[in-house]
Parts: structure tokens; C-alpha cells; sequence
């Protein structure tokens, strides 16, 4: 056993990266579920993100597009969620459940072209003199763009939902929608803005496995991702900043894991491989003990006329 | 009531009509445990598919289905191909093995063929390729190409055929390098690129400067060229978009001959459960190209190695050879039985950590 191979600051810089994925696909259902939709579809919308971002960036060469292509792929797909349970008002959680099997098979078609092909780098910001601080410095100042972008995101959804007039009418769609509805605010535009809102993030999570922490395409790469980030969103109670801390966790204590494997340490491996998972739900289900719960419309299907 | 009935009866000629189409076709079914697309183990099968359909052109009709997770969901896709009518039905992951002797059970009239496992019956043969002779030469390069000392290993589940792998590989690097250490890392998935690249990356900041892999996506590949000096070894499959740095070399599965051969077997009536395991020498294994950042001498050191054990005047596994415990496994000059390396389940002196149970 050898832990001093095991560098804490790299370490804590190494889970960021991890996180981000689930964080920024978490963070976009977040917002669905608040609006009172359930979308199964994440990991269909973030394998699809995945690939378009890759495809947009090999053939662009700059990442930045490939990005925006992911969000814009992500949220096209999303569209389909839309029209079926918003226009079509069909069962939200076998529409999900189609969309993440179409969006598996729809990237593997569109990869077919890109296996093995290796994109451009993706820069890391470097902020000269802060980066180089000892300790801080990689933890904080080093990063790629996407991982301060995942971390905004979180800042201003929660404040967007908790301080702004935008999020009270988004949160009582989600609580009430009747209720919303007879107020006058309309329930399914708002909820095809949450929709189409989450499907870009899935879509950015997507494109964040491909184009900086694996990087390269392969089919089926997000490998349940977004499944972890439909669990991370409930045991969060629906709670930005706790989506944050459960990402984070579970990012963290992957790659300690990794870590403890690879310094030799005595625990058997089984634990350690399902340690994630575990840890992760016992400290979302502690904080959960609260009185917060699900919201009252999540999943239930709205029409104006009944 | 009328368009359910005719969509009944359409769909029941349908049935019909292809029944009467697969009967004069022979119908090979083959079970993926990744995406045909994921570079390695799979896609080597599933060029082993297409050889059998260009073997056979019109005779043959091919089925696969990818990424079927090991355990009872594979028992449902077998039992689904053998009842549309396959002849005969490659499972082609360690995890198929109960499964497939399962539905063999109740499909006593298709033969079926297991990839990499131990368990046989009437209709079901084993089959497998000797990957620890290619990781003997990987090993013998690794050794000669580490400057750290320090080469990781990422090993996907803690089966015969993954520890043999680690100890060809290892009793091979210290034969060249006394001072070499492997750190091992367990993923337990066979696929996942994301968490293979982690793992790489994390062998990485330990002070690995090559990393094997027994995971089957290319994403370790791609975390090591992001590293920049870190050398790596094709697995499976060439791998050769990440030559001639960081990917040295690889391991090639070659199951096309296996294959055709089969379907021959079935479509002429010959066939017979068999137990095949097929090394470097009949070409299931294959060396792929060694680059040119592996110096001269350590290049014809391989494939000096890798003439001897085709030739079959050298055997990975020769004594003398202890066990992680010390015990004697081997005296000097023997050479492990077949038996023995089926069910390896221990290291070899000198690697530290346990395989997990």
C-alpha cells in the first residue's frame, strides 16, 4: 500500500472534471422536473449531445462550436419529448423511456463516420499568475471552460428559481398546474421552455464525456451517465445546490476509488466499485430528511381542457 | 375489426414467407456484449460476422445484437435468435456462459458456440484465443519501454483469462526490467469508456508510463496521447489511429477463420461440440504492427519472442514460477498444463494486491 502516489490536489481537480457530466445533465432535469415534467430521455439526449458536439467540432475544428452544436442537438431531440407528451399528450415516462433507446440508436447511425477519430483539443483556461498558486491553483484556476460553465449554471438556476418572478411562475407550473393555468400563465409553453432547456444541457453533459473527459466517440460512451443524473436530481430533493454536492460526491469518490485501486489498497475491489453509488445516496437521502418533496404535478399530464 | 384482421393475417404470411426463406439459409446468430463500433473485442467479432457472410454470400444470413448485458438479458436475446430460427449462435462474452448452456438446454437442435468460456455440452462448444501469448510480447516491450518502472494494468473483471493476462505480461516485463512494478486497477465493466479513461488517468498520476489494457474501448488510448508520454498497447483490435505514439502494439483477435470454418461445419452437418483454444501459431492471435518508437533491438526482441512461442519452442508460462504466496508453481524448465490456466485464479510472485473474489 503506497498512498503517498496519491495526490490530493490532483485529485480534487480530477473529480471537478468527473462531475461535470452528470452535474450539467442533472442540473437540466432539474429544471424539467421543477416544471412539472418528467423526462427519462437524459442519457438519449446526452449520448446524442455526445455525438453531435464531436461531429460539429472534427468537421468545424473548434469545440466551441461543437458545444453549441451538442445544447442545439440536445434540445432538437428534446423537441420530440415535446410534441409527444405536451402536444400528444402521451405517458411521460414511456416517451422518456423511448427517447433515451432512439437518441442510443440515432447517435450509434450518426457516429458511424466518427469512430476513431480523434478531435481537436479542447484549451484549459489559464489565468497566468493564479493558476501557478500552489494547491488552489489547480484546483480552482486550471480547469477547461465547461467546468466554471457547470458550476454557473448551478449558481443561477438557483437563483432564478428562488429569487426571480420567472422561477415562482416556473415552480407553480410544476406544483399546480391547474392552478398556473386558471392564473393565466401558460402551463405548456413554459413547460416546452423547460423541456427544450434540459435537452440543451443533457445535450452540453453529452459533449463533455466526448470532447474533453474520454475524448473520442465511441457508441453507447455515456455508459448510464444520465440515468445517474435523473437519481441525482431526486435524492436532491430537487435542490440545486445539492445537485452540485451530489455530483461532486459521486465524481469524487469514482476517481477515489480509481485511486485507492491503483495505490494497492487492502479493501476489497467490490466495495469500492459500488462505494459511488452508495455514498452518494446516503448522504442525498440524510439531506433529504427535510420536508421538501417532489413537485405536486411532476409526471401528471396537462390538458387546458380538463 | 377488419384492418386488425388483415394486419393479422399479413403479418402471419409474413411470418410464413420468411420461414420459408430461412429454411435454405443457414442462420448464424452472433450475441455482442459492447457496440459493434467500440474499436476492440466487439468489432473484432463482428468482422469475423462479415467474413462469414463473405465467405458464404447467399447461403449464410447473419443476426447480432450488440451491447446485451451479461446475465439472465442475454438468456431472453439467445432464446429470441434460436426461436426466429438461428442454425447456429456465437455468444461471445465471458458473462454468456450459464446462459448460453441454458438455452442450450432447451434448444437441443442449435448449436451454439461460447467465446472464452469453460462449460460445454452436446450442442455448445467452447472457444478462445491464447491472448497471454500476445501479452507476453506486450509484456517484453512494456519492460524494455518503461522509464518509471511503473506500468499500469487496467483489468476489467477478476476471470482466469484476465489474470493469465496480467501474468504473462508481467512475468515477461521483469524478465527484461527486474526493477518493473504493476499497479492494478479493476473496472469491472467491459465497456465504458469514461471510466476507463478515469482509470487510465489515474494510473497516470501514480507514475505509470504504460498502460495495458483489458477493457475494450479506446479510450485509455486517448487518455495516454492526452498525457503525451505515456506508451499504450492496442487491445483486441489494432488500434492503430492511436500509432505510432502512444500505441506500440496490440493484440489482434482474429475470429474469422474460427468462424467460417463453423458455419461450414453446421451447413455441411459435420459439426461437433469442441473445445478450441488457438494461439498466436494457427493466427487467432495477432501482433499488431510494433512502431517505430520502440527502438531496433527491442522490436526483434518481440518478434523473436513472438516466432518462439508460434513456433512452439517457447511457452509463456515456463518454471521456474512461484505464486504471489511464495509456493513453488512451476519448477524450472515445466510448463503450465492447460487445466491449470483455464482456471488461473492467483498472481505470480512479485505483483502486489488481491484479486478480488
Amino acid at each position: 500500500m503506497d498512498l503517498s502516489a496519491i495526490n490530493p490536489v490532483q485529485l480534487i481537480a480530477f473529480l471537478m472534471v468527473a462531475a461535470t457530466p452528470v452535474l450539467l445533465a442533472a442540473i437540466g432535469e432539474l429544471v424539467v422536473e421543477k416544471s412539472g415534467v418528467l423526462n427519462l430521455g437524459v442519457e438519449g439526449m446526452m449520448i446524442t449531445g455526445a455525438i453531435a458536439g464531436f461531429a460539429a467540432t472534427v468537421e468545424s475544428g473548434s469545440p466551441a462550436v461543437g458545444f453549441v452544436a451538442a445544447a442545439f442537438a440536445g434540445a432538437l431531440l428534446s423537441c420530440l419529448f415535446v410534441v409527444l407528451t405536451q402536444f400528444a399528450l402521451a405517458n411521460q415516462v414511456a416517451s422518456g423511456l423511448a427517447l433515451t433507446l432512439f437518441g442510443l440508436g440515432l447517435s450509434a447511425l450518426m457516429g458511424q463516420t466518427y469512430v476513431g477519430v480523434k478531435p481537436p483539443a479542447t484549451g484549459k483556461v489559464d489565468i497566468p499568475v493564479l493558476s501557478d498558486l500552489p494547491v488552489v491553483g489547480p484546483i480552482l484556476f486550471n480547469h477547461d471552460l465547461m467546468v466554471y460553465f457547470g458550476i454557473a449554471l448551478v449558481a443561477a438556476t438557483w437563483a432564478v428559481l428562488k429569487y426571480t418572478r420567472a422561477g415562482l411562475i416556473l415552480r407553480a407550473v410544476g406544483e399546480n398546474h391547474d392552478a398556473a393555468h386558471a392564473l393565466g400563465y401558460k402551463v405548456v409553453r413554459i413547460r416546452i421552455l423547460a423541456i427544450l432547456f434540459g435537452g440543451a444541457c443533457a445535450g452540453l453533459g453529452g459533449a463533455y464525456i466526448s470532447l474533453i473527459r474520454v475524448p473520442q466517440w465511441t457508441e453507447g460512451m455515456t455508459a448510464g451517465v444520465g440515468w445517474i443524473a435523473l437519481a441525482l436530481v431526486v435524492f436532491a430533493s430537487w435542490k440545486p445546490w445539492r445537485a452540485l454536492l451530489g455530483a461532486y460526491l459521486f465524481g469524487g469518490v469514482t476517481v477515489v476509488q480509481l485511486n485507492l485501486q491503483a495505490a494497492g489498497v487492502a479493501i476489497p475491489v467490490e466495495y469500492l466499485a459500488m462505494s459511488p453509488y452508495l455514498i452518494t445516496i446516503v448522504v442525498l437521502v440524510i439531506l433529504s430528511a427535510d420536508k421538501s418533496s417532489a413537485p405536486a404535478a411532476l409526471g401528471r399530464i396537462f390538458h387546458a381542457s380538463r | 375489426m377488419k384492418i386488425t384482421a388483415l394486419l393479422a393475417s399479413a403479418a402471419m404470411a409474413l411470418g410464413l414467407a420468411s420461414a420459408a426463406v430461412a429454411d435454405d439459409k443457414t442462420k448464424v446468430g452472433f450475441v455482442y456484449v459492447g457496440p459493434v463500433g467500440d474499436g476492440g473485442w466487439t468489432y473484432e467479432h463482428d468482422q469475423g460476422r462479415l467474413a462469414v457472410e463473405e465467405a458464404f454470400g447467399d447461403k449464410v444470413e447473419t443476426v447480432y445484437v450488440e451491447s446485451v448485458a451479461e446475465g439472465p438479458d442475454s438468456e431472453r436475446v439467445m432464446t429470441q435468435m434460436a426461436l426466429e430460427g438461428a442454425d447456429l449462435i456465437f455468444t461471445t462474452s465471458f458473462g454468456y456462459m450459464d446462459p448460453t448452456i441454458n438455452v442450450a438446454k432447451k434448444f437441443p437442435n442449435v448449436k451454439f458456440e461460447h467465446a472464452t468460456g469453460y462449460k460445454r455440452a452436446d450442442n455448445v462448444s467452447t472457444y478462445s484465443a491464447r491472448f497471454y501469448e500476445g501479452r507476453a510480447v506486450q509484456g517484453t516491450i512494456a519492460g524494455h519501454m518503461t522509464k518509471s518502472n511503473v506500468i499500469g494494468y487496467i483489468g476489467s473483471f477478476p476471470i482466469p483469462e484476465v489474470i493469465r493476462g496480467i501474468n504473462a505480461a508481467y512475468i515477461h516485463a521483469k524478465k527484461v526490467n527486474p526493477d518493473v512494478e504493476f499497479k492494478i486497477v479493476w473496472a469491472f465493466t467491459w465497456f465504458d469508456p469514461a471510466k476507463e479513461a478515469d482509470a487510465a488517468k489515474v494510473l497516470i498520476e501514480q507514475g505509470a508510463d504504460v498502460i495495458l489494457q483489458h477493457t475494450d474501448s479506446t479510450a485509455p488510448q486517448a487518455a495516454a496521447q492526452a498525457a503525451g508520454n505515456v506508451v499504450t498497447f492496442g487491445q483486441a483490435s489494432d488500434m492503430a489511429e492511436y500509432g505510432p505514439f502512444p500505441r506500440v502494439s496490440s493484440i489482434i483477435d482474429n475470429w474469422a477463420p474460427y468462424y467460417i470454418a463453423r458455419t461450414k461445419a453446421v451447413m455441411d452437418g459435420t459439426w461437433t461440440s469442441v473445445d478450441t483454444w488457438d494461439g498466436i501459431a494457427p493466427g487467432m492471435v495477432g501482433i499488431g504492427e510494433i512502431s517505430d518508437a520502440v527502438p531496433a533491438e527491442v522490436k526483434a526482441e518481440a518478434l523473436a519472442l513472438k516466432e518462439a512461442i508460434a513456433s512452439g519452442e517457447y511457452h509463456p508460462f515456463t518454471g521456474p514460477l512461484k505464486k504471489q504466496d511464495g509456493s513453488d508453481w512451476l519448477a524450472a524448465g515445466a510448463v503450465a498444463d492447460d487445466g491449470t490456466l483455464a482456471g488461473m485464479n492467483f498472481f505470480v510472485e512479485g505483483l502486489t494486491g488481491d484479486i478480488p473474489q
